[in-house]
């Protein structure tokens, strides 16, 4: 599409056609830093002594290559398109908050916490599941939803607090699983009472993937719908935008950053809570696996849009997948794909300024700017 | 000198002391970074990275000071990649802090490999203490020079924020590019300098993880001692003498947990083991509100806008 | 004599073994057979402790002819270790995995072993139970404790007041079983021997550990020893306090030139060869292989400058009588809270033991 024919076209069109650009610029560019850290990898490749067309033959291969290698993918994704959300939302609104991990350990202990009645009175599956991911997310967002509130109203620098309160909710959920719910049966690996195989979530049928990727899609969806087609989302871009011009306008931006940071807590919980009841069957350590970090950088790649948290989650778990390969087959160390993941990372941070800059995606008219 | 609060009081002292060198250094050097209206939440990365090129450099060369200057420079370059990347315009500069975190660490482990097995050389230290005859304080007054350099530096670079006019053009950049570049000053070099220069110091106080204390290289060195450190410069209020009372107070509070148990006081480890965190928040929270606070913040920092 | 008094964990083994054999379905069994080996480590596999201890021995068997080894590094205990070992089996087509942390076990390799019973899983930890888990699973583990036992014989021959400082990642009865031979081992040659343990929380934590031995050299303990992951930190740290230092998990030797005594290792390697001999001969690997000094399964690090001549004599007449069967917790014996804990004479590897929690008497810390 040239600018000659978008400046022909009725204004209709035009505005169609505006929009059809600014998709197009949107895929483009991170395509276009995807290949970019693609050859700057192989070039870090290449110097070490390694074959970059066997490392992305086996990147492919782990990643993608079977059905078996998708399913792995998909599956290892699930946390990270929750922990995703967890980061998107309250970027949205302009805070940066860095503590999803804590908020995961703790809305999955307090999910595994809140099932040990429930499972010893035997009390349905159908009740415990729900009352047990309830638990998790409110968990959770209670946990970030202080955070938001301690921003607001004490104007404690959200990034810092909700890395601290990250700290303690490990801390808490040790101190309990190591002391009072501690199953004494779990000797070696101190945890809390199994939930039992009946209140195991299991797989989505057909495949190997558990319920909380298709829980994940379903929320992206959601908070999509919410950011960008509700009033509360309006409000929340534009407090993201610019807080004292939205506090002019008389938006209630303390609360609206409250409210961004539980869904946050919520959805991390959610994460914590599907770690609990698809992998571990208990709370334990393992819970403190990094996702809430990861997530951090799904949610960057994907410029905090909730839908395009959900194929960044996928790539990062691909890429987690394919690590393992990597591993096996050209003998590299596990931190290869710290290296991959950092420079992909750059890359897509500094192609954020090429938005805007590239002719063939701007309409012909600067005073058509949306 | 047997009773128990006396032992926990010198541990907290020797604490302070060992652990507080390495959150001085990043501390300072996100201060300057700050000052100059820029936040790079990536030392962790840069600590990461220079405590393995110390390490490394100590090992080959066998002069661990040469192990801190490779650490700085490695800092530098991290630094300065993050100081150019962000004057490119829309370009975030907390996101590519975190970028850069998980970059510095991935290279560090991934070149680290072969050096966390063997022993490099490591920094001597000076012994002030020995005088005292007892052993617990004399150990606790075993000090690191670079402890007083990270003093002096912090020391020094108050008087030059404060007294030059280098320090006026950092805090010029910081408080107000507008102002900055109307008096002529490029805003993007100022901060691009600054945040070579604060990796600089991020490398060496990763150089006094590997080389001092623990004095190891290994992938758990740092359980975020680089993050933390940044934390402590919103709590020091971008004072660097203040930063310097942050960082010792964050030391004494990571010896607690260890001490307590030491004198008989077994419970609840987990939470005395979080102890420097639990207070870094409850100061946070106390202090925040101030009007100081707002105040003291450079009027450029996305971090506080 | 070894094996005079079958402990129910023996006859398990038997069993099991029998069990195998006759249930190994596919390809082990037949000589020759392409073994592929997949192993996955919780670590980075040159960590200089644990990791690195199983990727040292695992060499033992890429020597071989005929074994194709696979390896993958830093697996987290999560649905990453099983989605790691399914990808092994359906990518590189292993038949044989080793599962090497211990938290992998459960639910991880046993809900694998029911998926894929034509492959072997063995995992090192004494965990495997013939009547609940899969019989295509197994484990294999040599009891630490008994090598922590000679340690303990040793640091109390080699210090004046018999004060040892212990530095342990969590309070969980493998860390505690090695906690409890150690003052079991100092007392049997200083009856005033004592143990002072500092609990750091996690298993890789070197600044914390730097702190915690300070801490205990401070208290005035005479010789520091630990169980966390890697051990350099503290050997170092207390070799630079001018105490004595026991080893654990690898040899530690060459940190501490002045004051290093022993230290407790493991012989992984015997193990794999073990299984490395079955594979060459066809032969089906053990369901449940654990041991110690009494099947060549542990070693104490050679004596460093620290050990006096009477330790060496009596750490190495405790090497021989752990050999030939001698047991550590035997006669009557009270935790640090009073209660009575051992009450009989129990075989080194009772189960009982395996589910400790509890310090001794003697011993100066919580398991909380």
């Amino acid at each position: 599409m040239t600018a000659e024919t978008a400046d022909a076209a009725i204004p209709a069109r035009r505005a169609s056609n505006v929009k059809a650009l600014r998709l197009a610029e949107t895929v483009a560019i991170p395509v276009g830093a995807m290949v970019a850290s693609a050859v700057a990898f192989s070039i870090f490749l290449l110097i070490i002594g390694k074959d970059p067309v066997q490392f992305w033959q086996l990147v492919w291969t782990g990643g993608f290559g079977s059905s078996f290698s998708i399913q792995n993918s998909l599956q290892r994704a699930a946390p990270l398109i929750l922990t995703g959300l967890a980061f998107a939302i309250p970027a949205r609104i302009g805070l940066t908050m860095i503590g999803g991990e804590g908020a995961l350990v703790l809305g999955g202990f307090s999910a595994a916490a809140i099932a040990i009645p429930l499972v010893t009175n035997a009390v349905p599956v159908w009740i415990t599941l729900p009352v047990m991911a309830l638990s998790g997310m409110a968990a959770g967002g209670l946990w970030l939803g202080v955070v938001g509130w301690l921003r607001h109203a004490r104007g404690v620098n959200e990034t810092i607090s909700s890395l601290l309160m990250s700290y303690i909710a490990i801390a808490i959920m040790n101190f309990f699983v190591e002391g009072a719910l501690r199953d004494p049966a779990s000797a070696n690996k101190p945890s809390t009472m199994p939930i039992g195989d009946a209140y195991r979530i299991g797989s989505i049928p057909g495949t190997d993937v558990h319920w909380g990727f298709a829980a994940g899609i379903v929320l992206a969806v959601v908070l999509w719908v919410l950011m960008s087609r509700t009033t509360f989302g309006f409000a929340a871009r534009m407090t993201g935008g610019n807080a004292r011009a939205a506090k002019a306008q008389g938006l209630p931006v303390g609360a609206l950053m409250v409210v961004c940071c539980v869904i946050a807590g919520a959805c991390a919980g959610l994460a914590g809570f599907f770690e609990v009841t698809a992998i571990h069957g208990q709370a334990n350590a393992s819970l403190v696996a990094g996702y809430g970090f990861t997530g951090i950088l799904v949610s960057f790649l994907a410029r905090h849009n909730p839908l395009t948290v959900v194929p960044m989650a996928i790539l990062f778990g691909a890429i987690a997948a394919a690590g393992g390969v990597v591993q096996r087959r050209m003998g590299m160390p596990d931190a290869t794909v710290l290296v991959l993941q950092g420079i992909l990372f750059v890359v897509l941070l500094v192609s954020e300024t090429f938005y805007g800059r590239f002719k063939i995606f701007q309409p012909g008219n600067t005073g058509d700017r949306v | 000198m047997d009773h128990p609060i006396v032992t926990v009081l010198i541990a907290m002292l020797g604490g302070a002391i060992r652990v507080s060198t390495p959150f001085m250094f990043v501390a300072l050097g996100e201060t300057l970074t700050e000052k100059s209206g820029r936040i790079n939440l990536g030392l962790e990365g840069t600590l990461v990275l220079g405590a393995m090129v110390a390490y490394a450099t100590s090992y080959l060369s066998g002069n661990p000071w040469l192990g801190v200057l490779a650490a700085g420079g490695a800092g530098v370059i991290l630094g300065g990649l993050h100081g150019y990347i962000c004057k490119l315009p829309k370009v975030n500069d907390i996101a590519v802090g975190i970028a850069f975190m998980s970059f510095g660490t991935g290279l560090a482990f991934f070149f680290g490999k072969p050096f966390i097995q063997p022993s490099a050389p490591h920094l001597d230290s000076i012994h002030l203490g020995d005088w005292t005859g007892n052993p617990a304080l004399a150990q606790a007054l075993e000090v690191n020079p670079l402890f007083f350099v990270g003093i002096g530096l912090a020391i020094a670079m108050a008087w030059a924020l404060k007294n030059t006019k280098w320090g006026l053009i950092v805090r010029m950049a910081g408080d107000s590019a507008a102002a900055a570049k109307a008096m002529g000053v490029s805003v993007d070099l100022v901060r691009f300098l600054a945040t070579a220069a604060g990796g600089f110091m991020a490398g060496i106080g990763g150089a006094f993880l590997s080389l001092y204390y623990p004095g190891i290289w290994n992938q758990g060195l740092s359980s975020g001692q680089g993050l933390m450190a940044v934390a402590l410069v919103i709590f020091a209020r971008w004072d660097p003498i203040r930063c310097i009372i942050a960082a010792l107070l964050f030391g004494a509070a990571g010896a607690i947990g260890p001490s307590l148990q030491a004198i008989g006081i077994t419970q609840g480890y987990y939470f005395f083991n979080a102890a420097p965190y639990i207070l870094t928040l409850v100061i946070m929270i106390l202090s925040a509100g101030s009007k100081g606070a707002a105040r003291e913040a450079p009027g450029e920092l996305s971090i506080t806008k | 004599m070894p094996f005079n008094n079958l402990s129910r964990r023996t006859l398990l083994k038997a069993g099991a073994a029998t069990l195998a054999s006759v249930a190994l379905p596919f390809g082990i069994a037949r000589a020759q057979t392409a073994v592929i080996l997949g192993i996955v480590y919780v670590g980075p596999k040159d960590d200089f402790g644990w990791n690195q201890a199983h990727a040292v021995s695992v060499g033992t068997l890429k020597a071989l002819p005929g074994i194709t080894v696979v390896e993958e590094e830093n697996v987290p205990e999560t649905d990453a270790v099983s989605k790691s070992m399914e990808s092994m089996i359906n990518l590189d087509g292993a038949n044989l995995i080793l599962a090497t942390s211990f938290g992998y076990y459960n639910p991880f390799v046993v809900d694998l072993a029911k998926k894929y019973p034509d492959v072997q899983f063995r995992h090192a930890a004494p965990l495997w139970n013939k009547d609940k888990d899969p019989a295509n699973a197994g484990s294999y583990f040599p009891y630490l404790n008994q090598a922590h036992y000679v340690d303990g014989v040793a640091a109390g021959l080699s210090s004046k007041t018999g004060k040892i400082g212990f530095v342990a990642a969590k309070p969980i009865p493998s860390v505690l079983s090695n906690i409890n031979s150690v003052l079991l081992g100092a007392r049997s040659v200083n009856p005033a021997a004592t143990v002072q343990v500092i609990v750091t929380g996690d298993w890789s934590l070197p600044v914390r550990e730097a702190e915690a031995t300070n801490a205990l050299v401070d208290a005035g303990c005479e010789v520091i020893t630990c169980h966390v992951d890697s051990p350099k930190v503290v050997i170092q740290t207390a070799e630079g306090r001018g105490v004595k230092t026991c080893g654990h998990n690898a040899s530690q030797a060459p940190l501490a030139p002045t004051g290093f005594i022993t230290g407790a290792e493991y012989k992984w390697e015997t193990i794999y060869k073990s299984y490395a001999d079955d594979i060459a001969a066809g032969t089906p690997l053990p369901n449940f292989l654990v041991g110690g000094y009494n099947n060549d399964m542990l070693r104490n690090t050679a004596y460093g400058a620290g050990a006096t001549p009477e330790a060496i004599k009596a750490a190495d007449a405790a090497i021989e009588a752990l050999k030939g069967g001698f047991k550590i917790y035997t006669g009557t014996l009270k935790d640090n809270k009073g209660n009575v804990v051992v009450d009989k004479d129990y075989d080194n590897y009772d189960p009982y033991l395996d589910g400790m929690g509890w310090l001794l008497e003697g011993v100066q810390g919580s398991t909380t």
